[in-house]
């Protein structure tokens, strides 16, 4: 059968690719967080760049549209000075019959150093990272409902900006759990950087059982989900959940579990509150605290070209 | 031409008979089994010191390809795939493009596959036309043909009212529906429902999907009467539910494939498409009900569940992969590991995979060929000869089936075939020196 060894990691423990949170250590984490900090300076300065990239070419490889996400790949990318080639494979090759191994293919003939890859399937960027040459890294920019970690990273860095300590943290994440693969990341960072308690909050038909096994606290209960939370996460109901099976309306699931003022009230008073964007204002959060002092939505987006940076300057270190 | 197999240790599961003895075979028939007298002239004589001889094995799915998916497997490949496994008789569902809804698609293949003179093909042929669930297809003349049952295959049926008609139909002539139990909107994940699915982000298949179907299954059956056998059962509470109603006294019989024998969910492990499976591997508890339950009889048969798929078909993200593996030649040896696990008696673990999948077939088989699965007196000369004492590791490029992709590559299996006898003939031989 196949070696169960954690294809992120080399030989040695060194991260080559990122694919997931789930399985990478503590000690790699802090690691990403730190080189992270130290990026955000490079951000302020007046020549915005730094030549640990120089002469590699980073591929955008987006299977599934995404703006937000392709252009902090795309910036965090050209501030480490590396050649940035943005495919919108979802309107081209794949389109004209072609295989995902065959674009892989075609792509690592044109020298390609870096794949950063989104696709709507859980486990695509583990597919590319086992057919690859072993010199071409991947890092995955989201995958079906499985994993988003340079997300995770950049809600962890965030928490760690305000809060300080993990330890005696507790974290609520709201909304559509079970379709969210920033969900899954943030439960799988929050539990390796030693959050004591996490919290999934949201009806039965978004926020499955089986969660628990991830080592979350299941809420259907608003109130008793953000009861004392430190940190408040809310998650974007996609368009095609918002009346279904799933939930019958969008007004039904705001007066339930979307997030205003006077529920916020019962976080503690020094909550934050963060969205990974883009937010639907009226479903899952209230404009006066989107835009309100506890929110720090923004800032999120801000660290996020950070730790790209930093995911993508440290992989490009490590050889397989 | 007359044959005799000398010196080995022959094992009847039905008789339970368990022993030295050697096998005369003349016209395609057991003539004697121990005691073969001095005037038995065979033409060709095989030594089987250290060897078992078992008879054939009868595997109850095995999908061979064609028509339709050549470019994943022909007759050709899965046979010759099927006598290198010892499997001497197989079942393929009708899931074939066209369907086998039409006797002259169900001539053509049985036409074939005799002239290949390799295993038996028994066909099922499907129950509603095109398998699209709204009419049946002609019954009468597909058994005819050589149909030996009607299926759904993989296809739910949606509409209970066809169903409850399809069951009174077939009951009225006697013939066995064989279904799946998976309930059509419940039953469309690529995974096992459970804390593996949530955590990689695939699709579940929750365990109501398969008791939802059997308990519509058997309110049917207590309706109708209609004989059914339930293909494929997954999980714990499916089991549990086919014991009761086995003990109620319906005709159903049940049996489970060897990858949810050995396999679990959690073998998925990095989205490995090997392991992307219908049905879906559930979980721990599952599978020790399943192993538990093919021992206590509970389950009649274990089936290979072949399914040949080609490279491009399965080198695409998990839930993209086509589902299925290569399992003829691995049936034998997943078998024997199963029960050398279980603690049971070779003539047992044996029967799972010769007497028993021939009872579930019933009178649909011919006489003659209703003495399969069974080594006795003028029944037919299917026999498959294998030495119990060698592993051998599963190399998937080593397979004779076309299709190359198993969850079982790497692993050890008890068991080596060394020669498969078909209606008397040597269908299969291993290399000698490799014994």
């Amino acid at each position: 059968m196949l070696s169960r060894r954690n294809p992120q990691l080399n030989a040695h423990g060194e991260l080559i690719h990122l694919l997931s949170i789930e399985g990478l250590p503590r000690a790699v984490l802090t690691q990403i967080l730190d080189t992270a900090g130290t990026f955000l300076s490079v951000n302020d300065r007046e020549v915005k760049k730094v030549p640990l990239l120089r002469g590699k070419s980073v591929f955008n490889l987006f299977f599934e549209n995404s703006t937000r996400t392709r252009t902090t790949f795309e910036i965090a990318a050209k501030r480490l000075s590396a050649d940035v080639i943005n495919l919108d494979i979802a309107r081209s090759s794949t389109a004209k019959g072609e295989s995902l191994l065959d674009t892989i293919a075609n792509l690592s003939a044109m020298h390609a150093d870096m794949f950063v890859v989104r696709h709507s399937e859980s486990g695509a960027p583990y597919l590319i990272a086992q057919h690859c040459a072993p010199h071409v890294h991947v890092v995955n920019a989201g995958d079906g409902r499985h994993a988003h970690p340079t997300q995770g990273l950049l809600d962890m860095y965030t928490i760690r900006h305000y809060k300080r300590d993990f330890a005696q943290l507790t974290v609520a994440i709201v909304g559509d759990i079970v379709h969210s693969r920033v969900a899954r990341s943030d439960i799988h960072a929050l539990t390796t950087l030693g959050v004591p308690e996490i919290r999934a909050v949201g009806p039965k038909t978004l926020v499955p059982s089986d969660l628990r096994e991830m080592g979350v606290r299941v809420c259907h209960d608003m109130a008793e989900g953000i009861r004392g939370a430190d940190v408040i996460i809310m998650l974007r109901l996609q368009n095609e959940r918002m009346s279904g099976a799933m939930l019958p309306s969008a007004g039904e699931f705001f007066k339930n579990y979307g997030l205003t003022p006077d529920k916020l009230a019962l976080a503690k008073p020094d909550a934050i509150v963060m969205h990974p964007g883009p937010i639907n204002r009226g479903v899952e959060i209230d404009s006066s605290v989107a835009d309100g002092r506890q929110s720090v939505i923004l800032p999120q987006v801000t660290f996020g070209i950070a730790v790209r940076m930093a995911v993508m300057s440290i992989i490009a270190g490590n050889n397989a | 031409m007359k044959l005799l197999i000398k010196n080995g240790r022959v094992v009847d599961p039905a008789s339970g008979r368990d022993e030295r003895a050697d096998v005369a075979i003349a016209a395609g028939r057991i003539v004697t089994v121990g005691g073969v007298s001095g005037d038995f002239k065979p033409s060709r004589t095989i030594d089987a010191d250290g060897l078992v001889v078992a008879p054939g094995l009868v595997d109850l799915a095995a999908r061979l390809r064609e028509p339709g998916h050549e470019h994943e497997g022909m007759l050709e490949s899965e046979m010759a795939a099927a006598v290198a496994g010892g499997v001497t008789s197989l079942v393929c569902p009708p899931d074939t493009d066209p369907p086998l809804d039409e006797p002259g698609l169900v001539e053509m293949l049985k036409f074939r596959a005799r002239n290949l003179n390799l295993a038996h093909l028994y066909p099922l042929g499907a129950l509603t036309r095109g398998l699209a669930g709204d009419t049946l297809t002609e019954m009468a003349e597909l058994t005819e043909a050589g149909c030996v049952g009607f299926s759904q295959a993989e296809v739910a049926l949606k509409d209970t009212l066809v169903l409850h008609r399809a069951l009174q139909y077939a009951a009225t002539f006697g013939y066995t529906v064989w279904l799946r139990p998976n309930d059509a909107w419940l039953g469309n994940g690529v995974a096992a429902k459970g804390p593996l699915a949530t955590r990689l982000g695939l699709s579940g298949v929750p365990v109501i999907a398969e008791t939802i179907a059997l308990e519509t299954t058997f309110a049917l059956v207590r309706d109708t009467g209609a004989r059914v056998h339930l293909c494929r059962l997954s999980s714990a509470a499916g089991i549990e539910l086919v014991r009761r109603a086995k003990a109620e006294g319906l005709p159903v019989s049940c049996d489970v494939s060897i990858n949810s024998l050995h396999l679990i969910d959690v073998d998925i492990g990095y989205f490995n498409a090997a392991m992307r499976l219908t049905p879906p591997l559930r979980q721990q508890r599952d599978r020790d009900a399943i192993r538990a339950a093919l021992a206590d009889g509970t389950v009649d048969a274990l089936v290979s569940d072949h399914t040949p798929v080609d490279a491009d078909a399965k080198n695409l993200p998990f839930a993209e992969a086509e589902p299925g593996g290569t399992g003829l030649e691995l049936l034998l040896g997943l078998a024997l590991k199963w029960g050398a696990e279980s603690g049971l008696p070779l003539a047992q673990t044996l029967a799972t995979v010769t007497s028993a999948p021939v009872a579930v077939l019933g009178n649909a088989l011919g006489s003659l060929a209703a003495s399969a699965g069974r080594i006795v007196e003028g029944g037919v000369a299917d026999l498959c000869l294998f030495d119990p004492g060698v592993h051998w590791r599963v190399e998937p490029g080593a397979l004779r089936s076309q299709g190359k992709h198993t969850p079982f590559a790497g692993l050890e299996l008890p068991g080596r075939v060394a020669a498969t006898l078909v209606a008397g003939h040597v269908a299969y031989e291993a290399v000698p020196a490799s014994r």
